[in-house]
């Protein structure tokens, strides 16, 4: 990453508009899509709308996992619809990346190809139903916690993608907390199952806050590019300090010897999550990672005909038309 | 999709407002656009009419003619209601 | 609706209507659950959107249907199935939907071709029910054929654009509408349910759906340049098929998926 206010502002004129755009940021205003950017600021921004772009998209498969088999069918429609948003969300998103410059093939391709990230979250897989439930309180629960701050994004249509996304998640979290409701209130194979997956599924989801603010890459320039607001670790206490009460209204328990509450700090005091596995699951090793996006690729390269024929189909129209005329 | 033209999608959102621009998407053609639109940003009744306008087809000013754009307007304050004082008591105006 | 006039006629009505109801039911439910199958799986993310909204408005009709169906078995038997029961707790030769619904996803072509000749189906059927005698009936339908309008202009989309698009898409949209037109013979097939609900003025004789059919599904047919298949429909033994619960081979493993969560937590609440 290169450092806005060296390279860039050499040019007299670039220099004029790097004037304007520090001032636009200090003023806490949005940058619009035809406004002059930093490159830096555009690259940022590309690799973040991206990675959240493709973490909706692959997000879509480990709860499309438990569609065909949801046990009632009021459940079924509602995690339909979740997962349709998700792709929703996934749209609304490539469509903010877009006004950047840059095309969705594009950003496909570099997902397909590995070389852009997607939340390692969703390298971990579905194995009960109680995870439907677990994915939609805590890992809904923690992307909200670090989207909801995004709505204030200085880039304007990434916020207003997010104020869309935030206003459809909350659904998402509610019915996650609602399914483990009931599992927890009903038979003891239930609750085993509710309390098994939330046990997965909680050191994961401390660590979709990313890494330690020590040891964070980018927060440094993305807060001062107002594009991330707080820090990882402020973000992460702020979502054990909401999913605390919660699990004790759910009458279940965080596999989490360390947590407690602290009069001192007003905080809940929590463990450490393995970093180890979060670098080794962010590199490749996950008990998924092959499987999400082979699974991508196949439904990518078997619709290639189909928007083949969409597109030959469009081009006819149009000669057929023109002939007409 | 590259080849799949971008479509901007405004919503009308109930009688009696704008349509208002709520995002993209691509599809080979119009019709096609006009009914992932439809599935895309009315999925909870967010509207009563959908446009789709090809985004090559849009002109839009550059910020940077921002003062020459917009200005001009800056000294019509007659155009704003806050320039005409109401006598005191006159209400409803 | 009826029950006062003459018990015995109005018992074999109920009979009727429940049995219809279910059927429908179990087209909607099993035509949903094809398309959920596809989540995640689209050849474009558009698309995702565009099959869940389908595969969702199906599974709201099979709600209503399979309580419906549910209520009025109650009025006859005393004893109240659930849609869950309904849809997890029978077996296989327990359902009555036709067969062209529970064919699987073997490529889009087929999946829109299911999806083109189901829903032109629908359409007029939901058409037709929007008048039923029977409240109930006719307050679902009303509002499902605004939804099945939508499906049917979905599907008639994909085919001409596939039909119209490549040699590739052409041949696949061809061959799709191929395996999948023997089965339609089954919707317009008539049997004494069909009859009686006929009869009474609740429900639809399929015959008499056949030519408006017939005549959309040509016009979409001629508008994608292609050919009408020349198939026999696909009898069944002894003439049963899915309305008399006899199956395709791939209907089993649906219902296996479908319903094993559910019936491994038996009286569980979800």
């Amino acid at each position: 990453m290169t450092d806005p206010g060296t390279d860039e502002a050499a040019h007299p004129q670039d220099e004029a508009r790097q004037r304007r755009f520090d001032g636009m940021i200090a003023a806490d205003e949005r940058i619009e899509p035809r406004d002059w950017m930093p490159d830096a600021y555009r690259r940022t921004l590309i690799r973040q709308i991206a990675q959240h772009a493709h973490s909706e998209i692959i997000g879509m498969q480990p709860e499309g996992n438990w569609i065909t088999r949801a046990p009632s069918l009021r459940r079924k429609a509602v995690l339909i619809a979740k997962v349709q948003d998700e792709a929703g969300h996934g749209l609304y998103l490539y469509s903010a990346a877009e006004t950047l410059g840059v095309g969705r093939d594009e950003l496909l391709d570099l997902l397909h190809q590995g070389r852009q990230r997607y939340s390692s979250i969703f390298n971990y897989p579905t194995v009960t139903w109680a995870d439907v439930g677990a994915i939609g309180w805590l890992v809904d629960g923690a992307a909200i916690t670090n989207q909801v701050p995004l709505c204030r994004c200085s880039y304007g249509p990434y916020a207003r993608a997010m104020v869309r996304i935030c206003k459809e998640e909350s659904f998402h979290q509610r019915q996650g907390f609602d399914i483990l409701y009931t599992l927890a209130r009903g038979t003891d194979g239930q609750r085993r199952m509710a309390q098994e997956s939330v046990d997965r599924w909680y050191w994961p989801s401390l660590m979709m806050f990313g890494p330690p603010d020590s040891e964070s890459t980018h927060s440094e320039q993305s807060m001062a590019w107002n594009i991330k607001r707080f820090s990882n670790d402020e973000l992460r206490q702020r979502f054990v300090d909401m999913i605390v009460p919660q699990a004790e209204a759910l009458g279940l328990t965080l596999p989490d010897p360390a947590l407690a509450w602290s009069a001192e700090r007003g905080h809940y005091d929590f463990g450490t999550p393995d970093w180890d596995e979060f670098m080794q699951v962010l590199k490749g090793n996950g008990p998924c990672n092959r499987q999400r996006l082979e699974h991508r690729r196949t439904a990518h390269e078997e619709g290639a005909w189909v928007r083949e024929a969409a597109r030959a189909h469009a081009a006819k129209s149009r000669a057929r038309e023109r002939a007409a005329a | 999709m590259a080849d799949q033209p971008l479509w901007e999608v405004f919503v009308r959102a109930r009688r009696g407002l704008s349509h208002v621009h709520v995002g993209s998407l691509h599809a080979a053609d119009a019709e096609h656009a006009l009914r992932n639109a439809r599935d895309l940003y009315t999925r909870r009744q967010e509207g009563v009419s959908v446009w789709v306008v090809p985004a090559a087809a849009i002109s839009a000013s550059a910020p940077e003619d921002k003062d020459a754009f917009f200005d001009p307007a800056e000294d019509k304050v007659y155009r704003h209601p806050t320039f005409y004082p109401v006598p005191e008591g006159v209400e409803h105006l | 609706m009826s029950g006062r006039e003459n018990g015995s006629a109005s018992a074999e009505r109920d009979t009727a209507l429940a049995a219809y109801a279910l059927r429908l039911g179990d087209d909607a439910l099993v035509a949903s659950h094809r398309l959920a199958e596809l989540a995640a799986r689209g050849p474009q993310l558009e698309e995702d959107v565009a099959l869940a909204n389908i595969s969702l408005d199906l599974l709201g009709q099979a709600r209503s249907l399979l309580t419906y169906a549910g209520s009025l078995e109650e009025r006859l038997t005393g004893v109240l199935r659930t849609e869950d029961d309904l849809a997890y707790l029978r077996d296989e030769d327990q359902f009555a939907n036709c067969r062209l619904v529970e064919l699987p996803n073997t490529d889009f072509a087929f999946t829109v071709a299911r999806q083109f000749l189901f829903s032109a189906y629908q359409f007029e059927l939901y058409t037709a029910l929007a008048g039923s005698a029977d409240g109930t009936l006719a307050g679902i339908a009303g509002k499902a054929v605004k939804e099945v309008a939508y499906h049917r202009d979905h599907a008639s989309g994909w085919t001409v654009r596939l039909g119209d698009g490549t040699e590739e898409s052409s041949e696949r949209m061809a061959a799709a509408l191929e395996a999948a037109w023997p089965y339609t013979g089954e919707l317009f097939a008539s049997d004494p349910v069909f009859r009686a609900v006929a009869g009474a003025g609740f429900g639809a004789d399929p015959p008499e759906l056949r030519p408006a059919w017939d005549a959309f599904v040509d016009g979409v047919l001629a508008e994608a340049g292609l050919a009408r298949p020349e198939v026999p429909p696909i009898t069944g033994p002894a003439g049963m098929g899915g309305r008399q619960g006899v199956h395709t081979e791939a209907f089993g493993y649906l219902l296996a998926e479908m319903q094993h969560l559910h019936r491994s937590h038996p009286g569980a609440a979800w």
